[in-house]
């Protein structure tokens, strides 16, 4: 794991990791998928927590699960900036990571796609390759949003690309 | 508008004969000369072609197609009316892949099928074919904009979409069974597709749709700092598919360690993307119209000029479920192919004289003989000079060494969204 900070790569180690090999257009192989995909965001998520570390929130969207949609958060200098976070399970998920989307960042920076795509590090999709099947949602949000949040918040804010909202709580309220 | 300015014209003329006072010549004269001016603008205003019901090759200046039937006429091409019985699809309409389609509509590709879900953007005026007043228009609504005025003979079908998403999927499989341009057909309702997409995800997919419906496909590919890029033909069975083994991109030689990344994502040239959409067209060419050889695999380093080529054979241990299933069917044709092959190549023996040289000095080939193997894939010993792999292979699958006695052991979905709501809910 070379080219990642050590809290991420002691985080990635504490998620469980997935067994079944199965996308949105497989049928009953995706709900079990679903299931160790709720497992492992249930687990990513208290353990954020026990942590002091929440950062975001997601669900599905949809029955299927083939959407999910959230927020996710970053402080910076006490100040709390939260976006909404979305993404589709590709149809040829878990080779393939989910693209995640921070739809309000959308031509805000240079380090995204369009449509608000987060573009990821050199290190994640090799990563990613790596450990398909074993990798889920809270693997691609501990590697790829957790890092790009601490990347390119700050730089958003001290640029003046994103302003704090007047009447956000401040962190210790969180 | 012409006629009208004609008019004025004579007026002016027959006025400057009836004034016998020379002093109103010289305001007489910038009237003219303004109104000739009217009158250039006036010709070089848009004019829409008529459709052309069958291709000529007479070489006349008002013939659109007299330079390409003249391929047929030098020997290169057997049949170049036969371009207007071919579909082709064209996922990504970006760099890359508005390029190609302009260059098949010049050709006179009898259906076009346009995909994506992306808008222009000014930032994409360093490329070719969208032009600043299309901004904002969805770049399959711009594709057909510009292309149907170039070649009102070509059948366009768009789609604005991302194929990558459950919904996007069915509704490009479907699209792509449609046999409604030429029932006739066998197999699908296009002849090729075409992948012009920028990223890994959307080209997985690609190779999914094809693989389930045994389509051959080519791939196309723009390295993110735009000093190299590739094109690679998959037919599902034959040759390698795209999950077989990671992608093979070309070398720049640039060390990733000094590629400087912070600010952006990806550098792109109209030049690379120019030079790899043509050699994309190329190959499609020579595929749809059976001339020359179709590259396997052909890579461009721009910054040395080298273009790297090779064949992939298919992964029996591939990842891909309906790839092992093509794999299985063309072992099982195999035997014929081959029998088929070696007669037409006596046949062909036995008409043609072959010169000594028959296998091309400038050749630089390298067929990887071994099938690919997964497990070595990493290693690029057996990849050609110039050529590596973009992502590592999967691990082989170990069960997870961490206890799986303290996680929970609720098996039910709707428990297990209740659990996270709850966690979501403080
Ligand atoms: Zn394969």
């Amino acid at each position: 794991m070379e080219g990642w900070d050590p809290t991420t790569k002691s985080t990635l180690t504490q998620i469980p990791l997935l067994t079944v090999k199965a996308g949105p257009r497989d049928g009953a192989a995706w709900t079990q998928r679903l299931k160790e995909e709720y497992k492992a965001l249930i687990a990513y998520t208290s353990m954020n927590k026990s942590k002091d570390n929440d950062w975001f929130r997601i669900s599905a969207a949809n029955p299927e699960g083939t959407r999910w949609t959230g927020k996710c958060w970053y402080v910076h200098n006490l100040l709390k900036y939260e976006f909404d976070l979305q993404f589709d399970i590709p149809v040829t998920y878990p080779a393939t990571a989910p693209e995640l989307e921070l739809p309000e960042l959308d031509g805000k920076t240079h380090k995204m796609y369009r449509g608000g795509k987060i573009c990821l590090t050199v290190h994640f999709k090799p990563l990613w390759a790596k450990n398909s099947p074993r990798f889920g949602i809270a693997h691609a949000l501990c590697l790829g949003l957790a890092p790009w949040l601490a990347a390119e918040i700050p730089i958003l804010v001290d640029s003046g690309m994103i302003k704090h909202k007047d009447d956000a709580v401040s962190t210790s309220e969180s | 508008m012409e006629l009208e300015l004609k008019a004025v014209l004579s007026d002016l003329q027959n006025l400057n004969t009836s004034l016998s006072d020379p002093s109103h010549q010289a305001s007489i004269d910038q009237i003219r000369l303004r109104v000739e001016n009217l009158t250039r603008l006036a010709m070089s205003e848009p004019t829409r072609r008529s459709k052309v019901k069958d291709m000529s090759a007479e070489v006349v200046d008002s013939n659109p197609y007299s330079r390409l039937m003249a391929l047929q006429r030098m020997g290169i091409v057997d049949n170049y009316e036969r371009i207007r019985e071919f579909s082709v699809a064209i996922v990504g309409i970006g760099g890359v892949g508005s390029v190609a389609a302009e260059m098949l509509t010049r050709c006179g590709i009898g259906r076009l099928l346009l995909y994506d879900y992306d808008t222009v953007e000014l930032a994409n005026m360093n490329r070719l074919f969208f032009r600043p007043e299309q901004v904002g228009m969805t770049k399959t609504d711009a594709a057909v904009q510009t292309l149907s005025e170039i070649n009102p003979d070509v059948v366009l079908e768009s789609f604005t979409l991302n194929i990558t998403t459950v919904q996007g999927f069915e509704t490009f499989i479907s699209s792509l069974t449609n046999k409604s341009f030429n029932q006739k057909k066998e197999g699908t309702g296009v002849d090729l597709v075409l992948s012009c997409v920028d990223n890994y995800e959307a080209r997985m997919v690609v190779n999914q749709a094809c693989n389930e419906l045994n389509q051959t496909w080519m791939e196309s590919g723009v390295s993110e700092d735009a000093v190299s890029g590739h094109i690679q033909l998959l037919i599902p069975g034959e040759t390698a598919c795209f999950a077989c083994a990671p992608p093979l991109v070309v070398a720049s030689g640039v060390d990733e360690r000094t590629l400087k990344r912070e600010g952006v994502c990806a550098a792109s040239l109209p030049t690379t993307m120019g030079v790899v959409a043509g050699l994309l067209v190329q190959n499609t060419l020579k595929f749809l119209l059976k001339f020359g050889q179709v590259s396997p695999y052909l890579g461009y380093n721009a910054l040395k000029d080298f273009f790297p080529t090779m064949a992939m054979k298919p992964n029996p241990q591939c990842s891909n479920g309906p790839c092992l299933e093509r794999q299985k069917e063309y072992m099982l044709i195999k035997p014929a192919r081959d029998a088929a092959a070696k007669a037409k190549m006596e046949e062909e023996l036995s008409t043609i004289e072959i010169p000594i040289h028959a296998d091309n000095e400038w050749n630089i080939s390298v067929v990887d003989d071994c099938e690919v193997d997964a497990v070595n894939a990493q290693s690029s010993d057996a990849l050609p000079e110039g050529l590596v792999h973009e992502l590592p292979t999967a691990d082989v699958y170990k069960h997870p060494t961490v206890s799986n006695e303290t996680v929970d052991t609720v098996d039910d979905l709707e428990d297990l969204k209740r659990q996270l709501e709850a966690l979501n809910a403080d």
